[in-house]
């Protein structure tokens, strides 16, 4: 069956990771533009609650709805069928900014990625499917366990880099985790590694010292390998609501966060985070993941990502 | 048109006393705040609908108070900030009554069973649960019940082991034989509750779930609770519901709120499944558990905290203002035990006395080394409350058997109901002394009565009954909360009644 599926191709995996959004948000569109073909401002309100229903975030959707409604006004968008296409032509322009794969540049060895995100939004689960993703494209890669303070995480990590052939470089638990991002960059640079993630314990954005101690591990990296690291990567989970966009600002104001990975949307979980913070933060989307297997990760793609949400 | 003349002369009349009848047009504004920030919130689209459709009903048509003005104090407060208030009570009503009960079976060994999706803190949530239960006399078991993530067993390992507290798991045993043989194990080694650590899973991954549903067939949990995370969006709601569906869930636990998420995923599943929050999740160590309260989540929900202080200001400046009404009417009539009891009452809804003391400027030079007893308030209070209303208008009528059956009824010695009047017939004086000048006007804000020391020495009203000062007794503060005061009363009642009792042996 795994196999099966890995024929499927990844368009059509996506879709199916995707085809609870696509419910979600294309059943109740369907249920409100059916059998109508007038657009009337009760309509207009109840394609909100369905914009809402989805995660999208209250400023996003008056952006969204005010454009929609200025098209109405002026008599660009006249019937209740055509709302799909032009909504789904807003959220496709909100999320051309997000769009922008993770490359891993050769020039820079070893090429460094930081993990950073708040507890349980599926860090180290996505560093092992980066890994998974790095290595297939035939690059080598060495993983740092710096959460030292989450219990049993160092030995998490070593079994996902055990899966995907990796090495991980860790200290006892409750170390310095700089000490151990220290010792990952010499490693990695005495061993030519091309690329080292980097995991990190989870911390809520709001708590300074945990803040302040994931400065210190991104300044000790800058100072020993100038312009790293290279990718700065927020690990942000589908199913979390409108706090994501308060995560997104305030990681990005304290480590300057570079991309974006989208986890969990295998579930009952919207799109709607990615089209706020797009729109508001113009972070680019590297990755989203749609299973707990190691190769259930896929680079962002806007096109194919709204195409999914809006197909019939 | 007689009707409507008169009405609008209501209306002018009621502008100028600042009272205002909530209306749709003036609570049009805050009814879009609302709404916009309970969606901010991520309390679930229809629980937000119904919500605001409701309040909008309880509100409409009620007459409030604008402004007060009071001792140059002057508060305003429009149609919106009542209507903000309305729904934040609402709010907290809405999340009782509250239940954080744990169940126990007959069996000697009653289970917990957490359930939720990944990442939502179920592992360090059986830590917290595992530390808060060793905490009331209990032998908890963490029962490690996820073979599926990379090091969950592991991590709950640790976890048992910085508590010095058991875990059991059995490799290549299916979580449901797995807790069945864990409650044998439970009960074998003296264990009396076993938490179920599970696997995070989606509500839509039926195999999955129908694990959970073989493990509540194979150990039947007395407590089944959903671990949610309080940052989760609009999906809280299928989430919880479909779980419920499946397990019938107790209640359920939100974690992660030592972050700014508003948390509106607890009044959606608290609505939609009828369940109650049992302990929220407020940090990361295992002992940043705590037992669910509705005020604070409800104002963190609704997000106008500015507003609910300010409306908690405004009601309080209201109650002062009838309390210098009474003190007029004091100052008029005659000053009786009941008036002498409502001060009572009044002074202790202002907090602590100690605290109190502090407030006013002076006092602390005055008291030092002293200390104030809030029990003596409950004692106060209890005797007074054994007198007959008569008694309480005329304190002079009490005679010795008066004293005898007063001082049976409320617990106290006979002396205790002499001092008390001694107490209050030295304030009576004070305030007649006083009286008229206006001084007694001030009582109520305490704090002014340093302009009175030349006529009398506060200390000498400070001993009137109000506060008892326990020289030299240090330390010996201490609040009186409601409950306190109910206990202390429970035990009163139940002391009167073994005198009782050993009166008819």
């Amino acid at each position: 069956m795994e196999q099966k599926k890995e024929r499927r191709g990844f368009f059509q995996r996506l879709k199916e990771g995707l085809s609870k959004t696509h419910t979600a948000i294309v059943r109740r569109i369907e249920e409100i533009t059916a059998g109508k073909r007038e657009i009337s401002e009760d309509l207009l309100d109840q394609l909100e609650e369905a914009l809402i229903g989805a995660d999208i975030g209250i400023a996003t959707i008056k952006t969204l709805m005010d454009s929609i409604r200025w098209k109405v006004q002026r008599k660009e968008l006249e019937e209740a069928e055509k709302l799909k296409d032009a909504l789904k032509t807003e959220i496709l322009s909100m999320l051309a900014h997000g769009e922008k794969a993770l490359l891993v540049d050769p020039a820079r060895r070893p090429f460094v990625i930081l993990t950073v995100g708040v507890n349980g939004t599926g860090k180290t689960t996505t560093i092992a499917k980066m890994a998974h993703l790095f290595k297939t494209q035939g690059h080598t890669v060495l993983l740092a366990a710096a959460d030292t303070f989450r219990a049993a995480a160092i030995e998490q990590l070593e079994i996902w880099g055990h899966r995907a052939g990796c090495e991980v470089i860790k200290h006892a638990s409750g170390a310095d985790p700089s000490a151990v991002v220290f010792d990952a960059l010499k490693a990695a640079q005495a061993r030519g590694t091309d690329v080292l993630i980097i995991d990190t314990a989870g911390r809520l954005h709001t708590k300074i010292t945990l803040m302040e101690e994931i400065k210190k591990v991104h300044r000790v990296i800058s100072k020993e390998i100038a312009g790293a690291p290279h990718e700065t990567l927020l690990v942000l989970d589908a199913t979390t609501g409108q706090n994501a966009i308060a995560q997104a600002k305030i990681f990005k104001e304290a480590l300057n966060i570079s991309g974006i990975a989208l986890t969990k949307l295998d579930g009952t979980a919207k799109g709607g985070v990615i089209v706020a913070i797009c729109e508001e933060l113009r972070l680019p989307v590297r990755f989203i993941g749609v299973g707990e297997k190691i190769d259930d990760v896929r680079e962002f793609n806007a096109r194919d990502f709204v195409d999914a949400l809006f197909e019939d | 048109m007689f009707e409507i003349l008169s009405k609008g002369f209501n209306q002018a009349r009621d502008r100028l006393q600042g009272r205002i009848e909530l209306t749709e047009a003036n609570l049009e504004d805050a009814l879009r705040d609302i709404r916009v920030s309970l969606l901010e919130a991520d309390v679930n689209y229809n629980v937000v609908k119904n919500f605001i459709v409701h309040v909008k009903e309880k509100a409409l048509g009620e007459v409030i108070e604008t402004k007060v003005s009071y001792k140059g104090q002057k508060l305003k407060a429009t149609p919106e900030d009542h209507f903000i208030n309305i729904c934040y009570e609402e709010l907290v009503s809405l999340m009782g009554p509250v239940d954080t009960s744990i169940k126990r079976g007959p069996q000697p060994v009653s289970s917990i069973m957490l359930v939720g999706l990944q990442g939502s803190g179920k592992t360090t949530t059986a830590g917290k649960l595992a530390r808060f239960l060793e905490a009331q006399e209990k032998k908890p078991l963490l029962v490690a019940a996820d073979p599926y993530r990379p090091a969950a067993v592991e991590q709950l390992r640790v976890i048992g082991s910085s508590l010095n507290l058991p875990v059991f798991f059995k490799d290549g045993t299916p979580p449901p034989e797995l807790c069945r043989q864990a409650i044998a194990y439970a009960r074998e080694s003296g264990c009396d509750t076993a938490i179920f650590d599970t696997a995070g899973r989606l509500a839509i991954d039926d195999s999955l779930m129908m694990e959970l549903e073989d493990i509540v067939k194979s150990t039947r949990p007395e407590n089944i609770f959903l671990v949610c995370d309080a940052m989760i969006g609009q999906d809280s709601v299928k989430t919880a519901q479909e779980f419920n569906r499946r397990l019938d869930l107790s209640g359920f636990i939100l974690t992660k709120l030592d972050g700014d998420a508003r948390g509106g995923a607890a009044l959606s599943i608290k609505e939609l499944t009828g369940k109650p929050v049992k302990f929220l999740g407020m940090g990361e160590s295992l002992d940043k558990l705590e037992e669910f309260r509705p005020e604070g989540l409800a104002s963190r929900i609704l997000g106008f905290g500015d507003v609910v202080g300010l409306m908690q200001d405004f009601e309080r400046v209201v109650d002062e203002k009838k309390a210098e009404e009474d003190a007029m009417r004091m100052l008029k009539g005659a000053f009786t035990l009941n008036d002498f009891l409502e001060q009572l009452q009044s002074i202790k809804k202002m907090g602590s006395l100690s605290d109190l003391m502090e407030k006013i400027p002076g006092f602390s030079q005055l008291t030092k080394g002293a200390s104030v007893d809030d029990r003596e308030l409950v004692k106060v209070e209890s005797i007074i409350n054994s007198m007959t209303t008569k008694e309480r208008q005329q304190p002079t009528i009490l005679n010795e058997s008066r004293v005898t059956r007063i001082s049976k009824g409320s617990g106290r010695t006979r002396r205790d109901v002499h001092d008390l009047m001694k107490r209050f017939n030295m304030m009576r004086d004070v305030m007649k002394k006083i009286g008229g000048g206006g001084l007694l006007s001030r009582i109520p804000g305490l704090n002014k009565i340093p302009g009175i020391g030349a006529a009398f020495n506060p200390s000498e009203l400070m001993g009137a009954g109000l506060p008892a000062l326990n020289q030299g007794a240090a330390g010996g503060t201490r609040s009186v909360s409601s409950s306190d005061r109910k206990k202390q009363k429970a035990k009163r009642k139940q002391a009167k009644k073994d005198r009782k009792k050993s009166k008819r042996r």
